[in-house]
């Protein structure tokens, strides 16, 4: 039997220290020979060694990946690479054998757009905040999900029912949460002034010591620090579908005459709505989870669509400093608006001169 | 006074540090990160413990008013053999505990997950009433959807299927990516609010 094998040179090969990393990694990259049409070789073995040592190898790849990322290199010395290409019948061999110094990199220049995007948007908000502080009103659109808030809270002290809120069910680490939470603060505030009870379950025991000291802090502010109840406030599971159960057992059994469900909700959103929808309840829902939002819009009688969660507070409390930062989002969202329109009628005659602002 | 001002000044400070962490990819940054990942992870075990104490004081409560007695009780006597029989028998594979979450927790939250197919059934006749010319719109374009997705689609017309997929890629995604800037919009505004000191109604003033 006899075997043909052929030795090819690769042509297209790189080394170079991994840009905006912390060092010690350098990526190795080729470009596919034209001979595997492919792209997917046999296997790819790649070589490495310091100055004045031996070839040896590191790495064996099954993949159609054309690039491997060497880690936990030295800082400041220099590595030699090869690779080798296996490929039915033939052999690819690096031309050249080249070097790379890892190293360690300050600013992330990657990322410069989102600084400065975020810059300017600081500028927007402090701007804004200025003039609120002169005295300049700025207008507000209604929002019937807010404006509605009131009427709900109305509506279970007729009835001598509490008011059930849920601040959704991620940690505190989402901003939704943050957003329910200074939902939360206006609502008790609001309820306080109608003696209305509020139950708050917790599917997230940090958010429930938050959102305890929020209710705890907003009635001693309404000048009612008598009514709270250590037990309207409280953790629940951090069962996703558990939790569920229990607001949905809550639901049924307590029969609050209100519920809130404002933050970030998963699959247990329609769950939630359509139970409170079968015991009557008046239901004022809010995320920016946008796969929630048709069931909450379906089931729940008002809804704030994403950003409106984060204009809730402003809007509650008609501050004219946190109504200001509103304005500035319009600004932003204006100048994202002109950005997208102008790459559209770039992108007919195909050009793309704004693609560095996303990072492209 | 200080109660108001520590938190704040502490959020302002790991605010600015953070924010600027994530524009410096350098080693000792990346290493402050991931320590203050593992303070966030400390933190979160001390309030779990808060968490479950109040959960049994809740019930506890419950039962002294014999209020929902049989699920106080079960909640209680589930919380307490549950944790005793993970200590005393371990949990891993195999392990009575290990059963107790396999054959018993697990179904449950299954058979509360399948009940969304119910309420979704539900949903949709409420949503797809054509009481005005969005709903309409939306019935029009759900139902065209839904035949697109399936086999019949094709069936009915080769056209069917692609213009389902239009209906998802074009208006559809046009719609989810304008909520989207809306949201990203939101989040850094509510982060900056919160940084700044502007918003303080996440301390309940």
């Amino acid at each position: 039997m006899k075997f043909l094998i052929y030795f090819l040179f690769l042509w297209n090969f790189k080394v170079y220290d991994t840009p905006y990393d912390a060092g010690g990694e350098i990526t190795i990259e080729w470009e596919w020979p034209t001979q595997i049409k492919d792209k997917r070789a046999d296997s790819v073995i790649i070589w490495r060694k310091k100055e004045g040592e031996e070839f040896k190898k590191i790495k064996k790849l099954v993949t159609i990946q054309n690039f491997y990322k060497d880690s936990g290199l030295k800082n400041n010395e220099k590595y030699f690479y090869k690779i080798t290409i296996y490929y039915k019948d033939k052999i690819f061999e690096s031309e050249k054998i080249l070097f790379a110094i890892p190293k360690e990199q300050y600013f992330h220049l990657g990322r410069l757009n989102i600084m400065i995007g975020a810059f300017l948007f600081v500028g927007f908000i402090l701007f804004f905040i200025s003039r609120a502080k002169r005295g300049i009103s700025l207008f507000l659109r209604k929002i019937p999900g807010l404006d509605a808030v009131e009427e709900a809270i109305g509506r279970a002290t007729e009835m001598g029912r509490p008011i059930l809120y849920i601040p959704g069910l991620s940690g505190v680490s989402d901003v939704a949460t943050i957003a329910s939470l200074n939902i939360l603060s206006h609502v008790v505030k609001k309820a306080a002034s109608y003696e209305t009870s509020i139950i708050v379950p917790n599917r997230d025991p940090v958010v429930y010591l938050i959102a305890r000291e929020v209710v705890k802090e907003a009635l001693s502010l309404a000048g009612r620090p008598d009514l709270f109840d250590p037990d309207s406030v409280y953790y629940v599971t951090d069962s996703q579908f558990g939790y569920a159960s229990a607001v949905c057992g809550i639901m049924v059994r307590e029969k609050p005459a209100t519920n809130f469900f404002l933050g970030m909700f998963w699959a247990e959103s329609l769950i939630l709505a359509e139970t409170g929808a079968t015991t009557g309840a008046i239901q004022i829902a809010g995320t920016d989870a946008v796969t929630q939002l048709p069931f909450f819009i379906t089931a729940c009688d008002y809804t704030l669509i994403g950003e409106e969660l984060y204009a809730a507070s402003a809007y509650l409390s008609r501050e004219p400093v946190l109504v200001s930062t509103i304005r500035a989002q319009d600004m932003m969202k204006a100048i994202i608006w002109i950005i997208i329109f102008l790459s559209g009628i770039f992108g007919i005659f195909g050009k793309m001169p704004f693609n560095f602002i996303f990072g492209g | 006074m200080l109660q108001k001002q520590v938190p704040m000044f502490i959020c302002f400070l790991m605010g600015l540090l953070l924010f600027f962490q994530f524009y410096i990819p350098a080693s000792w940054s990346q290493n402050f990160y991931n320590t203050i990942l593992r303070w966030i992870l400390g933190i979160s075990s001390f309030a779990i413990v808060l968490g479950v104490v109040s959960l049994i004081r809740h019930h506890l409560r419950k039962i002294r008013k014999k209020e929902d007695l049989p699920y106080s009780i079960t909640l209680i006597f589930s919380i307490f053999a549950t944790t005793l029989i993970g200590f005393i028998g371990g949990i891993k594979s195999g392990t009575l505990f290990d059963k107790i979450f396999n054959y018993i927790q697990i179904p449950l939250q299954s058979s509360m997950f399948a009940i969304l197919a119910f309420y979704m059934a539900s949903a949709a006749y409420r949503a797809f009433r054509a009481r005005n010319v969005e709903a309409t719109l939306l019935l029009l374009s759900a139902f065209v959807v839904m035949i697109g997705v399936i086999g019949i689609g094709d069936l009915i017309h080769p056209f069917v299927p692609s213009f389902a997929q239009w209906i998802l890629d074009v208006p559809n995604l046009a719609a989810k990516r304008g909520i989207a800037i809306g949201v990203g919009l939101g989040i850094i505004a509510t982060s900056i609010k919160i940084i700044l000191g502007i918003e303080r109604n996440w301390l309940g003033r």
